[in-house]
């Protein structure tokens, strides 16, 4: 058990960070004591990434001060950058892997270090990254580059990393996002492990399973405040939601039982490459019915991406058939889908969904610029442009100053409501009514906040209640199991089974996420 | 062709072609740290007149390098201020280089020569071939490599260091990081910002040499228009050379050698008749050829493509 | 210790820009001064000679060299909105000026058609558009389906048509009655603009009408809109369904026509005959043209405009104080890199940010 009267290793005292129209961090109070594992817990858009981030001096706060263990008093630091911070021994394992793909493993674990001799010597440098390796068991090659591991693998690097500078203050930025359950719990154990030699670990978290699990104490962020710092041993799943959201939450959402139609998608044994030209999709094939929600679950990196850029006809296939209401469409341009009422929330809003720099009004009519009423003949009609995404606006309740706003400037869940109106809307407009339209949606609540995650799965139920054949990507079981008639797993990009959702076991998903169960 | 002429030829070729290594390697280095500077041109040019000047009124060509380094590290420290600091578009800005360079390499042309005077025509100090003892006497390469300006020399340590700093050396490990991911090099502390600010200067300052070494050792003296394109050919080698020091080295040779048959074709223009301005384009139709073969090379080996985050601005705390 | 950060604009200024070009201007204006000064000059006197000049007593020859400046910044305009980076204006406007010659000196021979402007202005039109497009179009094939970077061969292709130009006209298209000096034959008569007064051809109509026509295509289409998506994000573009290879093509022949009529109309409006002095710049300064005017086709004739006058003010200076006509270069260079650098200003807002507390580093 964790020392309750161990010393405090760093604290932070009325940390206050604001960004041009959003106050991200209001006053936070937080303190971490040695050998402890400290959770972070809130919503997206809470602030933990923010408050964190100041921690590691990739920020700077407004207000506030930070007090560090020195020379066992506690003194105020400055940290105006990460080095400051890795000088003072803080180091960050963020969620997106601070990892140079085109560099080894070792050569990564020295970056930015200034005790590293001008001329590399390498073989000293991979030694003492193996004895790092073996005394905190994260097994990993120092030679290897970072393109050639799996997403497990960069993990430990990044933790190796943070331990090569000699941190005893570890923040982890959501770590278990990307990793199956098995993995995760191995995880705890290498936390569990530092711990003990004496680090101070920052777990930042949503996920409250995990933080009962794992942590020995919490802190509860919500719109920037600390609401609570609790022990986990005196709490609940329950207490901790609540102080998360402000108010008892339901972890259920009503599903009506599904009505199944035709079938409108069908791959057949289809396999593809990715971006580098390596195999991301490995003869899948799945079927999805009118009415019907199919979930795709999987590790990050495992051809979700893939797969839903091949049935939206943005990515080549290599072999396989890819039909939509029994029409061959497999080689038709992306424009062809899009005529057949494929309809696609894609995972990156600002990168593929939206062009950031132009107007809401330009971006509700992506799907639909060449076409009667939006246009006439070469000519657009402004008049009917807007008046097009006035009523997707309306209809959608999408918070927007006005049409020529630049849909950058929207807030995440803004961004998602437009894109998912424009997208259903072209969907019905090209089917006309009459035959079901297919929606893609990859990652369709990630970084949104409960309000807009609640808006977003009804808006998904009240689509398949209507008919739409939907395909959901997810990296978040409960939110599969909640929404889906059908789960199937992608690892490696194999679909390793397809299970009921209603008879799924989380056990047996996780193994056939971790590639160790095909059924 | 007998020996002598092929010994003549590629003698000719790596003078022609130092310039280029130097302007290359300069940009080599300013783009693996993501800025991209296609001020090249310009600062060629302004480091080939304003060097001239320098040694032609100090009477030492090699203060005319140092001035035209610092120049070029002027000319880089501005692109840096524009693109860095006040996160002006890269590809314009160094476009804008070019166009204010060469005005400004013009008029100064006409205006720093003797009491105000033009340096048109004018003769200054200029680097001459220095024999290597011993080495110079090895057959066929002795007379190429080792009978050449001071300059040439300079270029193969400038050859060796470049290879060295980039590939076995911590700062080196840094240039490379922060121009394929920058968030990453400064979530561990590598000062993105300064180091983008260094390696502009540097590789202004390399680039500023390239221009000096053709006003005071290939082509001495001064005439506008001088730099002709090089600059431009500067930024096609860099491609060609998959941003290694090393195989900018090859790619200016070929260049250089192209120079070279262009001279040997123009003095002897007797049995081949071929105009000299369809001879001019040579180098120019070759840089297209060379840009679209190394395209269709890299495009089957990632790694050694540009730099991942070349030309894009970052900025620690806008959040997409 | 107080240190000033940028922070991002939630709402663009919308007339902020102006303000900007005008700073930038009075900048480069300071900095030209330093030159002047240095060249001897009286700084004040010259700028007083370069605006009369330009706005006054030669604002005929202003109007002259705006029109190619017109075609060319629209040119880049086109291509630029689509962050398609067409550097290769000034080789477009040469290989147009070629095709104009060419259709003016030898078509008449080969086919028997009214001897009128009216036939003859449209061909030559046509060609120099086919021709500039032509030109555009191989890079932006390399560019559409190898990724070949179109910087680099865009300005190449300027080296390789303007030595060719050289060559026709010093050697091909050489005229035999020309007593030696370089130079093709005059075109005909009935294949010269019309001009209006003193040097002013019917050409800056024709500019007008051009700029008119691309605003246009750009803000009232279906093209334009494809465009638009492109130049912001071309994965959304090819999302929402957009032919990138189609656009990349279209948007160059487009931007390689534009620079194929500026060649036309010195062709056919000033100088007559293929000699030396088409390729003097005109397509390199469509760049600073295009990005002054923010990319924007009405934009770009008032600073074509206002660059034609720095031009005229320079050829002045050099004329009668014997100063170096490359201050007009040098002072529109330095516009563009003031502008470049003060556009921040319309984008961000500067705020002075005191650190949080005053405290000593911990040991």
């Amino acid at each position: 058990m964790p020392d309750t009267s161990a010393p405090i290793a760093v604290e932070m005292r009325g940390i206050t960070k604001r960004f041009p129209g959003v106050l991200a961090n209001h006053k936070v109070d937080f303190a971490v004591r040695v050998g402890e594992i400290h959770a972070l817990l809130g919503e997206n858009g809470a602030g933990k990434s923010t408050l964190m981030s100041v921690l590691c001096g990739l920020y700077q706060q407004d207000e506030g001060k930070i007090l560090l263990a020195q020379k066992r008093e506690l003194s105020p630091v400055q940290i105006h950058s990460p080095s400051d911070a890795f000088d003072l021994g803080i180091g960050m394992i963020h969620q997106h892997f601070k990892l140079i793909p085109t560099q080894t493993v070792a050569e990564n674990m020295i970056l930015g270090l200034k005790d590293t001799p001008f001329n590399l010597q390498m073989t000293a440098i991979e030694n003492r990254i193996r004895d790092l390796a073996d005394r905190y068991r994260l097994e990993v090659d120092p030679r290897a580059y970072i393109w050639q591991l799996s997403v497990g693998e960069r993990q430990r690097v990044e933790i190796l990393k943070v331990l090569y500078r000699g941190a005893n203050i570890l923040i982890l930025d959501e770590p278990t996002a990307v990793l199956t359950p098995q993995e995760a719990d191995e995880l705890g154990a290498v936390m569990r492990n530092m711990a003990s030699e004496g680090k101070a670990l920052i777990f930042i978290s949503h996920k409250l399973d995990e933080i009962m699990a794992f942590a020995d104490r919490v802190t509860v962020l919500r719109s920037g405040e600390n609401v609570a710092t609790v022990e986990v041993s005196n709490s609940s799943k329950t207490e901790l939601a609540q102080l998360m959201v402000g108010r008892p939450v339901l972890f259920t959402i009503e599903k009506p039982p599904s009505q199944l139609g035709d079938v409108v998608v069908a791959m057949e044994k289809v396999s593809a490459l990715n971006d580098k030209g390596l195999p991301a999709l490995d003869n899948v094939s799945l079927e999805i019915r009118s009415g019907e929600i199919v979930g795709i679950a999987g590790v990050a990196g495992n051809g979700q991406r893939e797969l839903a850029e091949v049935v939206t006809g943005l990515r080549p296939t290599t072999t396989g058939r890819i039909t939509i209401r029994n029409r061959d469409m497999t080689h038709q341009p992306p424009y062809q889908f899009i005529q057949q009422g494929v309809a696609h929330v894609p995972g990156d809003r600002l990168g593929m969904g939206l062009a950031g720099n132009l107007p809401v009004s330009d971006n509700m009519i992506m799907k639909s610029y060449n076409r009667e009423p939006i246009s006439s003949g070469i000519f657009l009609r402004n008049q009917m442009i807007r008046t097009f995404a006035q009523n997707l606006v309306k209809a959608f309740q999408v918070l927007t100053p006005n049409l020529e706003t630049p849909a950058r400037n929207l807030s995440g869940g803004n961004q998602q409501k437009a894109i998912l109106a424009r997208e259903i809307t072209a969907g019905k407009n090209l089917t006309k009514g009459d035959e079901p339209p297919f929606l893609v949606t990859v990652y369709p609540t990630r970084g949104l906040d409960v309000g807009a995650i609640e808006t977003v799965r009804r808006e998904l139920l009240e689509q398949r209640a209507q008919g739409v054949a939907i395909l959901l990507i997810s990296e978040q079981l409960d939110e599969l199991l909640a929404l889906s008639d059908r789960i199937a797993v992608l690892h490696g990009g194999e679909i390793m089974g397809i299970v009921d959702a209603a008879e799924a076991d989380i056990e047996h998903l996780g193994l056939m996420m971790a590639g160790e169960l095909h059924i | 062709m007998n020996a002598d002429l092929i010994i003549s030829i590629l003698s000719i070729a790596l003078v022609a072609g130092t310039s280029l290594v130097f302007a290359t390697i300069g940009e080599i280095i300013t783009e693996r740290s993501g800025i991209l500077n296609l001020g090249v041109e310009g600062i060629m040019i302004m480091g080939a007149v304003i060097g001239f000047a320098a040694a032609f009124h100090s009477e030492s060509a090699w203060i005319g390098v140092v001035v035209a380094m610092l120049v070029g590290g002027l000319l880089g420290f501005v692109h840096a201020f524009l693109t860095i600091t006040l996160r002006a578009e890269q590809v314009v800005t160094g476009l804008a280089l070019t166009i204010m360079g060469t005005g400004l390499a013009s008029f100064l042309g006409q205006e720093l020569g003797p009491e105000g005077g033009a340096l048109v025509g004018l003769t200054g100090p200029r680097f001459t071939e220095i024999s290597i003892p011993i080495l110079s006497e090895i057959p066929i390469i002795g007379p190429i490599v080792f009978n050449q300006d001071i300059l040439v020399y300079l270029m193969y340590v400038v050859v060796i260091a470049a290879t060295y700093f980039l590939y076995h050396t911590r700062s080196g490990l840094h240039l490379r990081a922060i121009g394929e991911s920058p968030q990453t090099a400064d979530a561990m502390g590598v000062d993105v910002f300064r180091l983008r600010y260094l390696y502009t200067i540097v590789g202004g300052m390399l680039i500023g040499l390239g221009g000096a070494h053709l006003s005071l050792a290939y082509t001495p003296g001064w005439s506008e228009n001088l730099t002709g394109g090089r600059g431009w050919i500067v930024i096609a080698l860099v491609i060609f050379a998959s941003w290694n020091p090393w195989r900018a080295v090859v790619g200016a040779l070929l260049f250089g050698g192209v120079n070279a048959i262009q001279f040997r074709m123009q003095a002897s223009s007797t049995d081949i008749a071929i105009p000299a301005t369809l001879l001019n384009m040579m180098p120019y139709l070759l840089t297209v050829v060379i840009a679209v073969l190394t395209t269709w090379m890299q495009r089957f080996n990632k790694l050694i493509g540009a730099p991942a985050a070349l030309g894009l601005p970052y900025n620690r705390e806008e959040r997409h | 210790m107080i240190h000033l950060k940028f922070e991002k604009r939630l709402e663009q200024s919308r007339y902020s820009f102006v303000g900007v070009l005008v700073l930038s201007i009075v900048l480069a204006l300071l900095f030209g001064a330093l030159l002047l000064a240095y060249a001897g000059a009286n700084p004040f006197v010259a700028y007083a000679e370069m605006a009369k000049s330009a706005f006054y007593s030669d604002w005929k020859e202003t109007l002259v060299k705006a029109t190619p400046l017109i075609f060319t910044g629209l040119s880049v305009t086109v291509a630029f909105r689509m962050r398609f980076w067409n550097i290769g204006a000034e080789g477009q406007l040469v290989v147009g000026g070629l095709a104009a010659a060419g259709a003016a000196l030898f078509l008449p021979e080969i086919v028997t058609l009214p001897e009128s402007p009216w036939v003859w202005i449209p061909i030559m039109m046509t060609a120099s558009i086919l021709a500039g497009a032509l030109w555009a179009l191989i890079p932006a094939l390399l560019k559409a389906f190898l990724g070949v970077n179109e910087i680099i061969t865009t300005l190449m292709f300027n080296y390789i048509a303007i030595f060719y130009y050289q060559f026709l006209y010093t050697d091909a298209w050489k005229d035999p009655a020309g007593r030696g000096f370089p130079g093709s034959a005059r075109i005909p008569s009935f294949t010269k603009l019309p001009r209006f007064t003193g040097r002013v051809h019917l050409g800056i109509v024709i500019a007008v009408i051009a700029a008119i026509l691309i605003w246009v295509i750009m803000s009232k289409t279906r093209q334009g809109y494809e465009f638009r998506l492109i130049g912001e994000n071309p994965t959304a573009a090819r999302y929402a369904g957009v032919n990138l290879f189609r656009n990349i093509i279209l948007v160059m022949i487009l931007s390689g026509g534009m620079a194929g009529l500026a060649g036309f109309s010195e062709i056919s409006g000033v100088s007559f005959k293929l000699q030396q002095g088409l390729a003097v710049g005109y397509g390199f300064t469509g760049i600073i043209v295009a990005w002054l005017a923010r990319l924007n086709p009405f934009g770009v004739i008032l600073v074509a405009l206002l660059l034609a006058g720095l031009l005229v003010g320079g050829d002045e200076l050099q004329m009668s104080m014997q100063l170096p006509a490359a201050v007009g270069e040098v002072l529109q260079g330095m516009i563009l890199l003031f502008v470049l650098g003060a556009d921040i200003f319309t984008r961000y807002r500067l705020r002075v940010v005191q650190p949080p507390v005053a405290l000593t580093s911990g040991d």
